[in-house]
């Protein structure tokens, strides 16, 4: 199941105002695995996700996903299997209705109505957003718009999913489903994230990335138990590793 | 602003109307505007100077906002938002136009004034019956309407974007009056120039935002051309509806019924 593997070799990414973004970043990520990608703002997360969908084109350096390496030829393909889910739901929901944005990836793929239709319903069913369908996106709360600006992404079936803060303004409970649910995914993820505690939870390997560069490549539980690691690239622990401040 | 985007652009308001089910929701959207452009176009043919005439006309958007349950108060609130522009078109008539061409009573009425009334009640007529239309059909099924009706695809598609980023931009406009309007107190000086500046990073703002909208298409596979699912057949109740609405639009425009009227009830028919 070659199709599932992501791997980078020594990108290179500079702004057009001359900041560099990626500075050589290099990794591998097989079937299945879970990765988060932490680091402080700035560090090129974003940067680096938005290379593995082609939405960026690195100054040096390769992108392969599965089969194919990323250039303009295989550009289409490669969307079709990599998922992606922008940091603000508002930027990825730009149809009239539910339905309409989560059919929108399948109908451009070109499947029949009668599919589009069912990949639709099972989308939405998947992410618990099954009563929206006939909603404007405007009319949605933040964690509903985030469920379904997934939904949106899993009706292409990907093989990989790739997010950039699925958590990001979402109360608790929200946030929790939100867990829940990655957890439950077969896909490959690549996670971009502040929140150490979803790190924690869904991926059992993280990249720390710091000024455009991978500092750190390994088990999270692990990369999270070293202060330093963490403190020179402006995070701290996890608040699940941290003392109980009432206890300490 | 924050009250203004809430209670007068509440734009949303007319398509949570749409989502109601009375017979008038349930015909085709095709059927509907297709009957509201053969409406608009019939009223807008009328002479400079015809006021009478028109009067009949009302009809057509009474039977929408009646037989579609629709807040008449609704209605009325945006056609007031629309009025500064009907009134720029018209406002001049009275000045340039001042030849007398009725008399009412001792009154004399010069040209102008007439053709002015005559511009402000094609206005009602034609935007109260557009916005009766989108609510009881929603902004969204009218635009796939356009679209099968054969509107170019990149028109429709703007049409679209625009309606849905209209909620974004106000909200974002929203905050940062909100957030200016904190750190802005009576004494201080230079309101115009923060508005310039104000405008600008608004502007940057949706360039940033038009661009990751783009990536976010590209990424799902968007190749200029936006596909939508097809809604239901043409049936014979919306034929009904189009051809029974259209005839009778022809029919007053050929009899000036409120002359007939007259005529008949002062006898000199």
């Amino acid at each position: 199941m070659s199709h599932h593997i992501v791997e980078a070799q020594n990108l290179h990414y500079v702004y057009p105002d001359g900041t560099a973004g990626l500075q050589g970043v290099s990794f591998r990520i097989t079937h299945g695995e879970s990765v988060a990608v932490v680091g402080a703002n700035g560090a090129g997360k974003s940067t680096l996700l938005m290379h593995l969908n082609g939405c960026l084109s690195p100054a040096q350096g390769t992108v392969r996903i599965g089969d194919f390496p990323l250039i303009k030829t295989t550009l289409k393909a490669v969307r079709r299997t990599v998922g992606m889910v922008f940091q603000n739901p508002d930027d990825q929901l730009f149809m009239p209705t539910v339905f309409d944005d989560v059919a929108f990836g399948p109908l451009n793929i070109g499947l029949p109505e009668e599919e589009v239709e069912q990949r639709v319903t099972q989308a939405l069913e998947t992410v618990g957003a099954g009563a929206l369908r006939d909603r404007p996106p405007y009319r949605l709360s933040k964690g509903e718009k985030r469920s379904v600006a997934i939904a949106s992404v899993l009706s292409m079936s990907p093989d990989i999913l790739v997010m950039d803060e699925p958590s990001a303004d979402l109360d608790p409970q929200a946030r929790r489903r939100l867990i829940e649910l990655l957890k439950t995914f077969k896909h490959t993820k690549i996670i971009a994230t502040h929140d150490l505690d979803l790190a924690l939870d869904v991926c059992e390997r993280t990249l720390v990335l710091s000024r455009g560069r991978i500092c750190a490549d390994g088990a999270t539980a692990e990369l999270f138990r070293n202060d330093e690691l963490l403190s020179q690239s402006a995070l701290e622990r996890p608040l699940r590793m941290q003392n109980c401040p009432v206890c300490r | 602003m924050a009250s203004i985007s809430r209670h007068f652009f509440d734009l949303g308001h007319l398509d949570d109307l749409a989502g109601a089910s009375t017979p008038l929701h349930r015909l085709d959207p095709r059927a509907k505007l297709l009957a509201t452009l053969v409406f608009i176009a019939v009223v807008v043919s009328f002479g400079k100077y015809e006021i009478a005439a028109l009067i009949p006309f009302f009809v057509y958007p009474v039977f929408l906002i009646s037989v579609g349950n629709i807040p008449f108060k609704c209605v009325l609130s945006r056609l007031v938002l629309a009025l500064p522009f009907a009134l720029l078109v018209g406002i001049f008539n009275p000045l340039i136009d001042r030849a007398p061409l009725s008399h009412l009573a001792n009154f004399t009425i010069s040209g102008g004034w007439i053709s002015f009334s005559s511009i402000m009640l094609r206005f009602v007529l034609t935007v109260s019956s557009v916005l009766a239309l989108i609510a009881v059909t929603g902004f969204s099924p009218v635009c796939s309407a356009l679209l099968r009706l054969g509107t170019p695809k990149i028109f429709v598609v703007q049409l679209m974007l625009m309606h849905r980023y209209l909620f974004v931009l106000l909200d974002e406009a929203s905050k940062m009056v909100g957030a200016k309007s904190l750190r802005t107190f009576e004494n201080s000086t230079g309101g115009l120039r923060i508005y310039g500046a104000f405008t600008g990073s608004l502007l940057l703002r949706t360039m940033e935002r038009a661009e990751r909208i783009y990536s976010a298409m590209q990424c799902r596979g968007f190749d200029g051309d936006i596909k939508r699912t097809l809604p239901a057949e043409f049936g014979k109740r919306d034929i009904l509806f189009l051809c029974g609405w259209s005839l009778l639009f022809l029919l007053l425009r050929a009899f000036n019924l409120p002359l007939i009227i007259g005529q008949i009830l002062t006898g000199t028919m």
